[in-house]
């Protein structure tokens, strides 16, 4: 019998979870099923959906702690903080448009599964960062809870931080603990034009190393939203300083040709047309997204487009790179062999048909210790295999 | 040895100590090898000095492979290891155990890679939290997180507890600063977790390495973000007739969408302490007394003066002075920065402890902590981390008078137990290490404390790295493994499907 449970609360996740550990009957984990094309795909007869998992039980402005349920619409939260001048300063991606699914779906908990985080990244830290707490049902079938509801905290292993980007393989989370801050109370965006990779990437990498405080560095190749490059730092916190900065970047960088500036509104537009990698949504190939240290993604990048039919454009400095394969193939030894060339980082293959994604292996490959390590840590929160198997890696 | 009991040693490996040294000197050539008491001397506490035990033998290893052929060797020997930075744990961290091998790694003491472009460096574990600071700074750059033993602490040291400081507010804990990891484990295996990019996919076990106090593996190599100094700070010292009105101060400095760099918090006993040792020029007359750093770019610094002096005088506050260049910046901190050798001189020992709130509570929190200072009949000193709600009680006591240390740490627990009934927790930046281990099921549940203890059987089943800290009760692996398994029907009349 296929079944699609929707529990309401932690309790009703333990006797799910713990019916299925006893059963050996494997559950696939969502929320609102936004990113389910993310990651290898999961094969089980029944499916744990939390969208009823939902709701805010706290939220405490002044202490920069919020606390909701699992299943809680990402966008819920951030309207919420918004109209408390606040925000989730990693600024979480929305995978919908580059997955051809609704733009604006997904819950909290989806989020920090796949760690998701947005070109603020560089300055404030990723969807992990901001996990303080955490309750959670094991791949035991058991409720546990680690963290606090305070914004410092080392009390007993960092497992919420550990769950993170766990793609929901070793516990189901029922209820987050986030820290949020301040919203800044305007924005602008620095550009260079007209500058190749390797140039642009070389400003991103000056501007991050000096005291302007840059929340947002990317460049846009020719042809990537626009016909001439652009080079882009994002200035974010009080008028008088965004001004004060922007004039500090212009001294910097003036070697590197005329600057633009771009006010809030567009500014705001351009930063979220990078941080849902808009310019590769709306066709089917093939996506990377791959980290490397920010200054050899140009090289990457390069070595790349001799061998193949490739767009790709780069965000975190350079260090993030969304590449789309224009053959229609994934080319993941291409792409592999290339990333470690260079020095080495992670390659992420982020949209694919589902039997590619169960063909090649769609994060990176680890050494066998670490992949060995992994895989005990997996046992240990969940020895039968209930939870999303096979999502990360094949046969785990 | 007072009240937090350590596993008994276990008389085989005693024993087999004789042994153990030979195999110890293989590995580890010429005076790597401690055995002496007299020179083991030096290794028998860290910075929670009431507690003292010599180490079975002190090893310092000056290579990765001589890590990972120690450890190996005492895994298939069954013998426990503590692995230790610089020694200045709070929380007993790195007490040795009788029967364990004290595993030093200051002599990983190298700067490997400084790359400026990438905001990176990669050092050796034994390198100090300021060191990383000193080989960068002429460049502009620094390290941010900064615990104030930041002279002396190593920065492996600094993963192991996930230390905070000061700024961390802003600029985030270790965890937040960290890159990667090289690490041995028990095995003796050699695992690097992420580098230079940011977010390696798979488990994020670097999360787990940061803050696992010494329990999961022996950090070799560090990766960490950092910055470049802000072009200015500048300091607010405010005083206030009550911690109400200091507390609701920085309450609005946080609503009005402002994170200073650093907001520390002192009650009236620290001020004085604190003044007169170092005639810092704070008020005498106020219970509660606010820095308030704000750092960044001088226009904004400037900008934001002047809101946190508007919203500092709408909460009654009586005293503001506002530094007008770097050297009465100083001052103000210097009084905040000598509080614990300012307690220390107006009593004989002190404990600092650590606890972190809400801080709404402080009020309450404070009124019950005087208290708690009458019944066990004992002062307190407190500074604060405003910002963040990580309070630091010093408990004043004369360990030569009999009982004070049990009426101190029996002190001590009462307010760590009263952070976390306030909805806060045991431990905001010094660990758990031995000193708080007994108060974690205050804290966590047993189920809660079970899956954390599963996490250490993924990397250590033996329990041989740093036994006895953390967890107040060690379970075997094959125990927390087992499953209660109840085979049934659906059991889902309740749960809503399809």
């Amino acid at each position: 019998m296929d079944a699609t449970f929707k529990p309401q609360t932690a309790k009703d996740v333990e006797v799910a979870v713990k019916w299925a550990a006893a059963e050996d009957q494997p559950l696939e984990i969502v929320g609102q099923a936004s990113k389910r094309s993310l990651g290898r795909p999961v094969q089980t007869a029944h499916v744990l959906n939390l969208s009823k998992l939902s709701g805010i039980d706290s939220y405490e402005p002044a202490e920069l702690v919020l606390t909701v349920k699992a299943g809680t619409p990402i966008a819920e939260i951030e309207k919420l903080v918004d109209e408390n001048g606040q925000e989730l300063s990693f600024e979480p991606m929305d995978y919908g448009p580059l997955l051809n699914v609704d733009a604006g779906q997904g819950t909290v908990g989806g989020v920090l599964a796949a760690n998701l985080s947005g070109p603020r990244r560089l300055k404030a830290g990723a969807a992990r960062d901001h996990i303080l707490g955490m309750e959670a049902v094991s791949g035991r079938g058991e409720i546990f809870n680690s963290g606090g509801k305070v914004v410092k905290n080392v009390t007993g292993y960092d497992l919420p931080r550990a769950l993170c980007g766990a793609f929901g393989t070793l516990a189901v989370a029922t209820t987050v603990t986030l820290k949020v801050n301040p919203k800044p109370e305007t924005s602008a965006t620095f550009v260079l034009s007209g500058l190749g990779a390797a140039r642009g990437i070389n400003a991103l990498c000056k501007a991050m190393g000096s005291s302007a405080e840059v929340s947002g560095a990317a460049h846009l190749p020719a042809g990537i939203d626009g016909d001439i490059s652009r080079t882009l730092l994002r200035l974010e916190g009080f008028e008088t300083s965004v001004d004060y900065r922007f004039k500090t970047l212009e001294d910097l960088l003036k070697s590197y040709g005329p600057v633009t500036r771009i006010e809030e509104q567009d500014s705001r537009k351009l930063w979220q047309t990078v941080r849902d990698v808009r310019p590769f949504a709306g066709v089917d190939n093939p996506v990377w997204r791959i980290s490397v240290a920010p200054t050899v993604g140009p090289k990457l990048v390069e070595l790349l487009e001799k061998e193949l039919k490739i767009n790709a454009f780069f965000d975190w400095s350079g260090g993030l790179i969304w590449l789309m394969c224009l053959d229609g193939l994934v080319n993941d030894q291409h792409i592999r062999a290339a990333v470690d060339s260079v020095g080495g980082g992670h390659a992420t293959l982020v949209r694919a048909v589902p039997s590619i994604r169960s063909s090649v292996a769609v994060f990176q490959p680890q050494p066998a210790p670490l992949a060995a390590l992994s895989k005990r840590l997996k046992e240990q929160f969940d020895p039968k295999g209930v939870l999303n198997p096979g999502r990360l890696v094949m046969g785990v | 040895m007072t009240a937090i009991a350590m596993p008994a040693p276990d008389p085989e490996v005693l024993a087999r100590r004789q042994d153990i040294l030979k195999a110890l000197q293989a590995i580890v050539p010429g005076e790597g090898v401690i055995h002496d008491e007299r020179e083991m001397r030096a290794y028998e506490t860290d910075a929670l000095t009431a507690y003292r035990q010599l180490p079975l033998i002190v090893v310092l290893p000056e290579t990765v492979e001589q890590v990972s052929k120690i450890l190996k060797y005492c895994h298939q020997n069954d013998v426990k290891v503590v692995p230790r930075g610089a020694g200045t744990s709070l929380s007993g961290g790195a007490l040795p155990l009788e029967d364990g091998v004290l595993l030093s790694m200051m002599k990983f003491n190298r700067v490997l890679d400084i790359d400026y472009d990438n905001r990176a460096v990669v050092v050796q574990p034994g390198v100090t939290n300021l060191g990383i600071t000193r080989a960068v700074e002429h460049e502009g750059f620094y390290y941010a997180p900064d615990p104030s033993s930041q002279i002396a602490c190593s920065i492996g040291g600094n993963i192991a507890e996930n230390s905070g400081g000061v700024h961390c507010l802003k600029y985030g804990l270790t965890t937040n600063n960290v890159l990667g990891l090289e690490m041995v484990l028990i095995t003796g295996e050699v695992i690097r977790l992420g580098g230079k990019h940011l977010d390696s996919e798979g488990y994020d076990l670097l999360a787990l390495m940061t803050g696992s106090e010494g329990l999961l593996g022996v950090v070799t190599e560090v990766t960490v973000r950092i910055l470049q100094k802000p072009e200015t700070a500048r300091a607010l010292l405010i005083g206030f007739p009550s911690s109400e009105d200091g507390g609701r101060c920085v309450a609005d400095i946080i609503a009005a969408g402002i994170i200073p760099g650093g907001m520390e918090m002192m009650d009236k006993p620290a001020i004085h302490a604190a003044e007169d040792f170092v005639h810092a020029g704070y008020p005498r007359d106020v219970e509660a007394l606010l820095i308030v750093e704000l750092d960044g770019p001088e226009k904004e610094v400037d900008f934001l003066i002047g809101r946190v002096e508007e919203i500092a005088k709408a909460n009654k506050a009586s005293h503001i002075r506002i530094s007008q260049n770097e050297e009465e910046r100083m001052t103000f901190w210097a009084g905040r920065k000598a509080a614990f050798p300012a307690v220390g001189r107006i009593s004989p020992d002190y404990l600092c402890m650590d606890g972190t709130i809400p801080r709404r509570e402080l009020p309450r929190v404070l009124s019950r902590m005087r208290e708690l200072s009458d019944k066990h009949g004992l002062g307190v000193a407190n500074v604060f981390h405003a910002g963040d709600g990580n309070l630091h009680p010093l408990i004043l006591y004369d360990a030569n008078k009999p009982g004070e240390l049990d009426a101190a740490e029996a002190f001590g627990a009462d307010i760590l137990r009263l952070c976390v009934e306030v909805g806060g927790v045991l431990t905001g930046e010094h660990g758990v290490g031995i000193e708080k281990r007994d108060l974690m099921t205050d804290m966590f549940s047993e189920e809660d404390l079970k899956q954390q203890q599963r996490v250490k059987c993924a990397f250590d089943e033996k329990h041989l790295l740093n036994p006895g800290k953390v967890f107040p009760v060690l379970h075997r692996c094959a125990e927390l493994g087992k499953m209660h398994v109840h085979k049934g029907q659906l059991p889902f009349p309740d749960i809503p499907r399809f």
